[in-house]
């Protein structure tokens, strides 16, 4: 069962925001370059011992908050405060130096393109031990065999390069090499999207045994509803660079106040299960994230229950339930 | 079933051969499709379900060598036909839509050409016709503003989009039979719904018959007729999609089932299929692929040939089925 | 056990690649064969290479396998003990431009921007002339020393190590092992030598490979040419170019046989190049 928040968050994000100039500039250009707004102002927590997922359609954003948030790249405004520093204060390209650098660690959606080919899977799951924690020789291949231990990866397999072993034995090299140097923190992007059902569940079952083994916490950045509601504590919908609505996983799935989860939840299809009843259904693309309107909802126009104002006036938080919160003129208020 | 099924596949067998030994990819594999059904396939990968589609198609590669068994599509031996014959058939009668639309459409061409090209080639129509018929063809699929999507390039279309254009393509003959290769898989969920949507709705519009081949067991929950479940090249159950996921008779096909996460579930109450597929190189695989990793295994399950059992509609390759 | 199981993948993987293309294997023999005569030629010989006797063009004979030439000396003995300078000379620009045009190029394609800027000008510059006419006019400013014919063979081809090492590190630049080092803790630079090098280096080597004849070429038609090496030194394109005058009246073993020679080393580096590519690379090992 999903335990609930504790204490202090681990993380506590405010206002993030990542704008890129697009084309213009230029010698002549006139007035102000055009800004892509790929992410706008997110603020999110990530509890003690939380897991929290974070979904959303491809060109959200997510990918661009997780490396935010795991400070591969700077971002253009906000703070991410970890441990009592605002991290986003440090440059990405020092952040490698950094005491908090072993503290954030990733598992990749690609595992394959995520190892280098050139190294064997010994190699990769020492590249963080040497580097952030200084370890060589007979220590560091201790610590090594411990973090493929702990995440089922027969040390057999240790001298074999990427492309000799399968998929969930990359997968587990790059949990491995995720968590060999402890992390307070793991942001999952998509870590079982590529992988068999079958072996689809027994990583999550090693996600969720590391983390309380670990006391890590989790992001887990997903597209598949069904896994995100099997393993998250608390959901973002993540729409156009914004949060749409956010709250405890099974409550905001079971009853989504905003029409984009609504629409996200009516896509998914149940295995063994036919449901009965209207679906929503979204049509067309969403629009262009460059210099979008701030007096608008980005959801207006795609939004099957649209109205004018949400045309004109940012959308207001509203209060769906408990820990709930949506931002949406026209929320849908039924409680399951 | 009085009337002939469109598509029907007896007992067939293929193999690749490779550096590292012949690969038995589908062994004695039997299945067929109605005019109108849309037939799930669907397994891990590795079971099979694309070698499958694509010797349906006649599109397998040099390696591949098909060792026994009949395809019979609309009274004709697909395996026995020339080039010329499948050739016409591809495209006009049989159609199919693959997991990457816009690696499957060709980046310089602009959409509207890439089905004006299909109708030129097989409907007989001249070329300001099939440019028509092409922006019909674009509105059909949902396409908005078709005339000027129509000069679009692949590029500049979104995944979703671009798989439309791939709909409208295997579509622009109206086949009889659509092959459907992960057709959302790598899509947004929102956009998967829709795509899918899609296809049911011209399905039955069309009388269109349906192979989905994905790996994906909600999608076939929720679009098709009747589930054909594989495992390491053999077809290890064949029911109603109903009756299938109410009570799987194979253990494969029920820890499939088991594995996959649904709402209201917890991790601790999903469980794990125990080993891996065997390697299909090997000379001696068991007769029943799935027997290393079954819990149900028997004594007889080790002694060939592999039992294929058809009752009440539904065909179990098992011994010892639930 | 894993160890010895990949190492064992390793020469089986060889032997596939060359049992697969026998031009690949007899390119390695014909490498081999080169490298040996480069060794051990100037201890082989019969005959002085430089020594003049009274049998002034002589034609091939038992006695004189592939003649003499107008001042008496063996053609053979000179041929042979040629290789040693003509490869050694192409040997050390090829590896002077591996080194600079890989890392100019794995630098410019990783980290775009100015290095990108200032090493694409710098190609463009040196391919804005026709390469040998570049070489030339080089050694004649530079001076007349083999020194000087290294450098400029290295300068005119490293255009190409630039610009490949450049795309091969710009489609590694995002790749998902590159995001994986820096969480690793690694910097820009180590990403860059640790991470990105390694990925590109096995496809350098296959330039090194291709490279190599046309370096040999290069350093021969300088010297061919009257730049670099001087008379009497036993060298290929010297040899050519003292031969060439008398193929007219018959003599034309003098020019012969060291063309013959550079075209055999020519033709074998550049054959050697794809079965390298096959062998370098793991992934396509099975």
């Amino acid at each position: 069962m999903p335990q609930p928040a504790v204490s202090a968050p681990v993380l506590d994000a405010r206002d993030v925001c990542k704008r890129y100039p697009v084309g213009g500039g230029g010698l002549f250009a006139r007035g102000p370059v055009p800004l892509l707004h790929a992410v706008d102002r997110i603020s999110l927590t990530v509890g003690a011992g939380e897991t929290v997922g974070l979904v959303g359609e491809s060109g959200c954003g997510k990918t661009t908050l997780t490396r935010m948030l795991a400070r591969l790249i700077d971002t253009t405004e906000g703070s991410i405060l970890f441990g009592g520093d605002d991290l986003a204060t440090v440059p990405a390209a020092r952040f490698a130096g950094h005491p908090a650098r072993a503290a954030i660690q990733m598992v990749f959606q690609d595992a394959e393109g995520s190892i280098n080919p050139r190294f064997t899977a010994f190699d990769a799951i020492a590249a963080p031990l040497r580097r952030l924690n200084g370890l060589s020789g007979a220590p560091l291949r201790a610590r090594v065999e411990r973090a493929a231990e702990q995440c089922g990866l027969p040390l057999t397999l240790l001298g074999r390069y990427p492309h000799q072993l399968s998929g969930g034995q990359k997968a587990r090299v790059g949990i491995a090499r995720a968590v060999a140097t402890e992390p307070k923190l793991l942001i999952l992007d998509e870590p079982t999207s590529a992988l068999d059902v079958s072996v689809q569940v027994v990583i999550l079952e090693l996600l969720a045994e590391l983390k309380s083994r670990l006391g890590m916490s989790y992001l887990f950045v997903s597209h598949d509803l069904n896994v995100v509601r099997l393993i998250c504590d608390r959901v973002l919908v993540m729409y156009l660079g914004r949060i749409v609505e956010e709250g405890p996983a099974e409550a905001v799935f079971r009853a989504p106040a905003h029409p984009y989860t609504r629409a996200l939840v009516d896509s998914v299809a149940v295995p063994g299960q036919i449901r009965e009843g209207p679906r929503l259904r979204l049509s067309g693309d969403p629009k262009s994230p460059i210099d979008p309107d701030q007096n608008a909802c980005r959801f207006h126009g795609r939004c099957p229950r649209g109205q004018d104002v949400c045309g004109s006036v940012a959308p207001p938080e509203v209060t769906p339930g408990t820990g709930r919160r949506a931002f949406c003129h026209l929320p849908l208020m039924e409680h399951a | 079933m009085s009337q002939p099924p469109l598509l029907s596949v007896e007992d067939l067998s293929v193999e690749f051969r490779t550096r590292s030994g012949t690969v038995r990819a589908l062994e004695a594999i039997s299945f067929a499709i109605a005019r109108g059904e849309t037939v799930g396939v669907v397994g891990e990968s590795g079971s099979g379900k694309s070698v499958t589609a694509y010797t349906v198609m006649r599109l397998l590669d040099d390696a591949a060598r098909i060792t026994s068994g009949r395809i019979m599509f609309g009274g004709l031996d697909m395996l026995g036909a020339d080039a010329g014959t499948l050739a016409e058939l591809r495209g006009r009668e049989l159609s199919m839509i693959f997991q990457n639309p816009r690696a499957s459409l060709n980046p310089i061409r602009r959409v509207g050409q890439q089905i004006a090209d299909v109708l030129l080639r097989h409907a007989n129509v001249g070329a300001k016709e099939a440019g028509e018929r092409a922006v019909a063809l674009l509105a059909e699929v949902g396409i908005p503003e078709p005339s000027r999507r129509a000069k679009a390039y692949p590029f500049e279309l979104s995944g979703g989009m671009c798989q439309r254009i791939g709909i409208a393509i295997a579509l622009a003959c109206r086949p009889a039979l659509l092959i459907a290769d992960e057709p959302t898989t790598g899509l947004d969920v929102t956009t998967q719904a829709t795509i899918m949507d899609l296809v049911s709705e011209l399905g039955r519009a069309r009388g269109m018959a349906t192979m989905l081949i994905t790996h994906d067991l909600g999608l076939a929950t929720e679009r098709c007729d009747r589930v054909v479940v594989m495992h390491a090249g053999h077809v290890v159950e064949d029911a109603p999609t109903a009756a299938l996921f109410a009570a799987p008779r194979h253990p494969y096909t029920a820890r499939l089932f088991a594995a996959t996460p649904r709402p209201g579930l917890a991790l601790s109450e999903i469980s794990t299929i125990p080993g891996g597929l065997p390697d299909l190189r090997r000379d001696d695989l068991p007769p029943c692929r799935f027997s290393t990793r079954c819990d149900r295994r028997r004594d007889a399950c080790d002694a060939p040939p592999l039992p294929r059992v058809t009752h009440q509609g539904r065909l179990v390759a098992c011994h010892n089925p639930l | 056990m894993s160890a010895s199981a990949a190492a064992g993948g390793t020469v089986g993987h060889i032997r596939h690649v060359l049992s697969e293309n026998p031009v690949t294997g007899l390119s390695f023999g014909l490498f081999g064969l080169l490298v040996l005569t480069a060794i051990l030629g100037p201890s082989l010989v019969p005959y002085d290479p430089l020594a003049s006797s009274d049998a002034a063009l002589a034609a091939p004979s038992a006695k004189h396998w592939f003649g003499t030439d107008n001042l008496g000396r063996d053609v053979f003995a000179r041929v042979v003990v040629a290789t040693r300078l003509d490869l050694g000379m192409a040997f050390a620009a090829v590896a002077l431009v591996f080194v600079t045009g890989t890392l100019a190029g794995v630098a410019a394609g990783f980290l775009g921007g100015w290095t990108d800027r200032i090493v694409g000008r710098v190609t463009d510059t040196i391919m804005a002339f026709p390469l040998f006419v570049l070489a030339m006019g080089l050694v004649a400013a530079l001076g007349n020393t083999i020194a000087n014919v290294i450098y400029a063979t290295a300068i005119i081809n490293f255009p190409i190590y630039a610009r490949v090492a450049r795309t091969e590190a710009n489609i590694r630049r995002e790749a998902g092992y590159i995001e994986a080092a820096r969480l690793a803790g690694a910097s820009t630079l180590a990403v860059m030598l640790f991470e990105v090098l390694p990925n590109v280096l096995p496809i350098m080597m296959v330039q090194v490979s291709l490279t190599m004849g046309y370096a040999i070429l290069n350093t021969a038609g300088l010297s061919f040419i009257g730049l670099g090496i001087r008379p009497p030194t036993a060298e290929w394109g010297i040899m050519v170019a003292e031969g060439a005058g008398y193929i007219v009246s018959g003599e034309w073993w003098i020019a012969l046989f060291p063309g013959l020679a550079l075209m055999l080393a020519v033709f074998t580096f550049n054959l050697m190049g794809d079965g390298l590519r096959d062998i370098v690379d793991p992934r396509r090992r099975t």
